[in-house]
């Protein structure tokens, strides 16, 4: 069964063609892998699914609903959750705080509920801030979770990334080079979780540049190249393909 | 643990009492010791702290520089005027041969709504502004409401232009005018002292409310929002409600400050909303301690009385020294005031009294949780 079916998505930046003509399509329970040479339109086709950029061309369709051109909280709602490229925490809340902002599209309190202090705000502010620090475990943040997302390593704010999004409880969740700049054993530990995060039924969708992290995760890899999807198939055959070959050593490129 | 955490609710609440308990002596404390003109001060100090608070709702929490804010209180302040005193009768006779004398609990409503009103007004079209952009156009709005409350005298004299509306009505709640000395529960309470808790009441709430959105929902949105607008839209938070959520609040809070200012000062004139004052109210926040209550109360605080601290010792230290006034001190206050924004922003960029959070950040890292 399809989650995810992009048909003939195409994003143009005055005369650039970030993304042409792209189609693929994501099952459920899958961890789809999406590579390519730098600049090959890779975030660019996050951003359009994720709502921050309107395709010109092209549209999708995300667990049964057709979408063109919706607003990012709309998608969110909708259950694609996102991390950044280069991070985007809100740097001087703390962790828990950033953690619980995740929370906020499977959580209802609206003001006057906040300012009576409801009974149900209580309750449901104690349950957001329990599956916050969980989540928090979950990725492995050993740093008190109190700490402001700007004080944390690298590779911490990766993770804090990773679990405000599944704060969101999403069926996709859409991982934008997460091994960036981590070593070998946060790495190793990252492949864990992902493989934890699909066995606990979420949907993957995975850029990386870490070869064997691809190799090692993906069910099925598709390759950009200039903005066209040039290859797809499980790793191994995308691994072999003489157009992705030539993409990556750029003998041919075109 | 559990004893330790008791012990703090009860200190905290402790602390709450000798609070409310200083608050209630002050104004007494401050008559007796400073002066009635000094309470009066007070009370005005404490519409300046409503003013800085509903701003800390737009600027500190959604980290929306408004620098217009002032249009609200001035909202606030002509609809109180306009609707209770003689003033419409200049322009509808017929209408209103006495012109409009609306009780005060019926117009603090409505002006708050009508200001909070007038926020999401402002807040629509710049939705998409940020920073220095949006605070050109927020600057213009502020500016725009002044013009017109300067203008709107002909050709129906509705704001009666640079002169003002003056013999507005006083306060009055159940009967009992606040104008007057009263005596409650035995206690003879000069006019001052009644309106000062009158205003301790508002200010209360504001607070109140600043308090609980704060740790709420609601209140982390704003803050997302503050932080990376982008990641908080891709968390699925509504960013164009939750920034007009923020301009009506604020606005309101800046209303309900404009409403009472009228009715206790018994006249008002654009001149009390130029620009000048919406860099003081941002100020106030600023350097008291953006996003922090009790650090925007301070700031409100300080702001407030400094100018008339100056004038009380500036003028008779000068006169005593050299027998006559060199400085004015309302430039002093100008040039005090750069001087201590600039001394703020160098060694304490948070503010004076920035939140526990950030203060606890900068003093170490390694804390245990206490999430728990
Ligand atoms: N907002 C934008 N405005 C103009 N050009 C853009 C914008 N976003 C992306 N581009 C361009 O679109 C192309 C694709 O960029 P994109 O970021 O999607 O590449 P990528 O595959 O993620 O690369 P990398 O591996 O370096 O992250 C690039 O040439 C980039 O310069
Ligand atoms: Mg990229």
């Amino acid at each position: 069964m399809k989650l995810l079916e992009l048909s003939g998505i195409g994003k143009r930046f005055g005369g650039l063609n970030a993304l042409t003509d792209v189609s693929l399509h994501i099952g459920r329970g899958e961890i789809y892998g999406l590579i390519g040479p730098n600049g090959a339109g890779k975030t660019t086709l996050f951003n359009v699914i994720t709502g921050l950029y309107q395709p010109d061309s092209g549209e999708f369709n995300f667990n049964g609903k057709r979408y063109r051109a919706a607003k990012p909280h709309v998608l969110a709602g909708a259950g694609i959750a996102r991390t950044f490229q280069n991070i985007r925490l809100f740097a001087n809340l703390t962790a828990l705080e950033n953690v619980m902002i995740g929370r906020h599209v499977r959580t209802r309190s609206g003001v006057m509920g906040s300012i009576m202090n409801s009974r149900a705000m209580r309750l449901e502010e104690k349950a957001c801030r329990d599956k916050a620090g969980e989540l928090l475990n979950l990725v492995g943040l050993k740093k008190p979770h109190q700490t402001l997302a700007k004080n944390l390593s690298y590779g911490e704010q990766r993770r804090l990334e990773i679990a405000r999004a599944l704060a969101m409880e999403p069926l996709l969740l859409a991982l934008d080079e997460p091994a960036a700049g981590m070593n070998a054993t946060e790495t190793e530990n990252l492949k864990e979780l992902i493989e934890g995060i699909r066995n606990a039924g979420i949907t993957v969708l995975l850029i990386e540049h870490d070869v064997k992290l691809i190799m090692g995760l993906c069910d099925r890899v598709a390759v950009l190249d200039y903005g066209r999807k040039i290859a797809e198939g499980v790793p191994d055959e995308v691994r072999n393909d003489p157009q992705v070959i030539s993409a990556y050593l750029g003998v041919d490129g075109e | 643990m559990p004893n330790a955490h008791e012990a703090g609710i009860f200190k905290r609440q402790r602390r709450r009492i000798l609070l409310a308990a200083i608050l209630l002596v002050l104004p007494f404390a401050v008559d007796g010791i400073l002066g009635r003109g000094w309470l009066r001060i007070v009370d005005f100090a404490m519409l300046y702290i409503m003013l800085a608070l509903g701003l800390n709702i737009v600027v500190g929490y959604a980290g929306l520089l408004d620098l217009g804010y002032i249009a609200f209180f001035a909202v606030g302040a002509y609809c109180y005027a306009l609707s209770a005193s003689p003033h419409l009768a200049l322009a509808f006779p017929q209408l209103f041969p006495d012109g409009v004398h609306l009780s005060f609990l019926i117009v603090l409503p409505a002006a708050a709504l009508l200001a909070g009103g007038m926020g999401v007004l402002l807040g629509a079209p710049t939705l998409k502004l940020r920073g220095d952009y949006l605070a050109i156009v927020t600057l213009g709005f502020g500016e725009i409401i002044r013009i017109f409350m300067n203008n709107l005298n002909a050709p129906v004299n509705l704001t009666n232009g640079p002169q003002g509306i003056s013999r507005i009505d006083p306060i009055s709640i159940a009967g009992l005018s606040l104008n007057a000395t009263q005596r409650i529960f035995g206690i003879t309470l000069p006019s001052v002292h009644l309106y000062f808790y009158l205003f301790l009441c508002f200010a209360g709430l504001v607070v109140f409310v600043s308090q609980r959105l704060e740790k709420s929902r609601i209140g982390r949105a704003w803050m997302a929002i503050r932080e990376d607008e982008i990641a908080a839209s891709a968390m699925g938070i509504n960013t164009r409600n939750l920034k007009l959520l923020a301009f009506a609040m604020g606005a309101a809070s800046g209303g309900i400050s404009g409403t009472l200012f009228a009715g206790f000062q018994g006249f008002v004139s654009p001149e009390s909303f130029s620009l000048m004052e919406s860099v003081m109210v941002l100020c106030m926040v600023v350097l008291g301690g953006m996003g922090h209550i009790y650090g925007v109360i301070l700031g409100g605080l300080l702001l407030a009385l400094l100018p008339e601290l100056l004038r009380h010792s500036v003028l008779p230290m000068q006169q005593a020294l050299f027998g006559k006034t060199i400085i004015d001190p309302e430039s002093l206050r100008m040039l005090l005031f750069g001087i201590a924004l600039i001394l703020v922003m160098l060694y304490r960029p948070a503010g004076l009294w920035p939140s526990r959070v950030r203060r606890r950040e900068l003093s170490s890292d390694e804390r245990p949780d206490e999430t728990a």
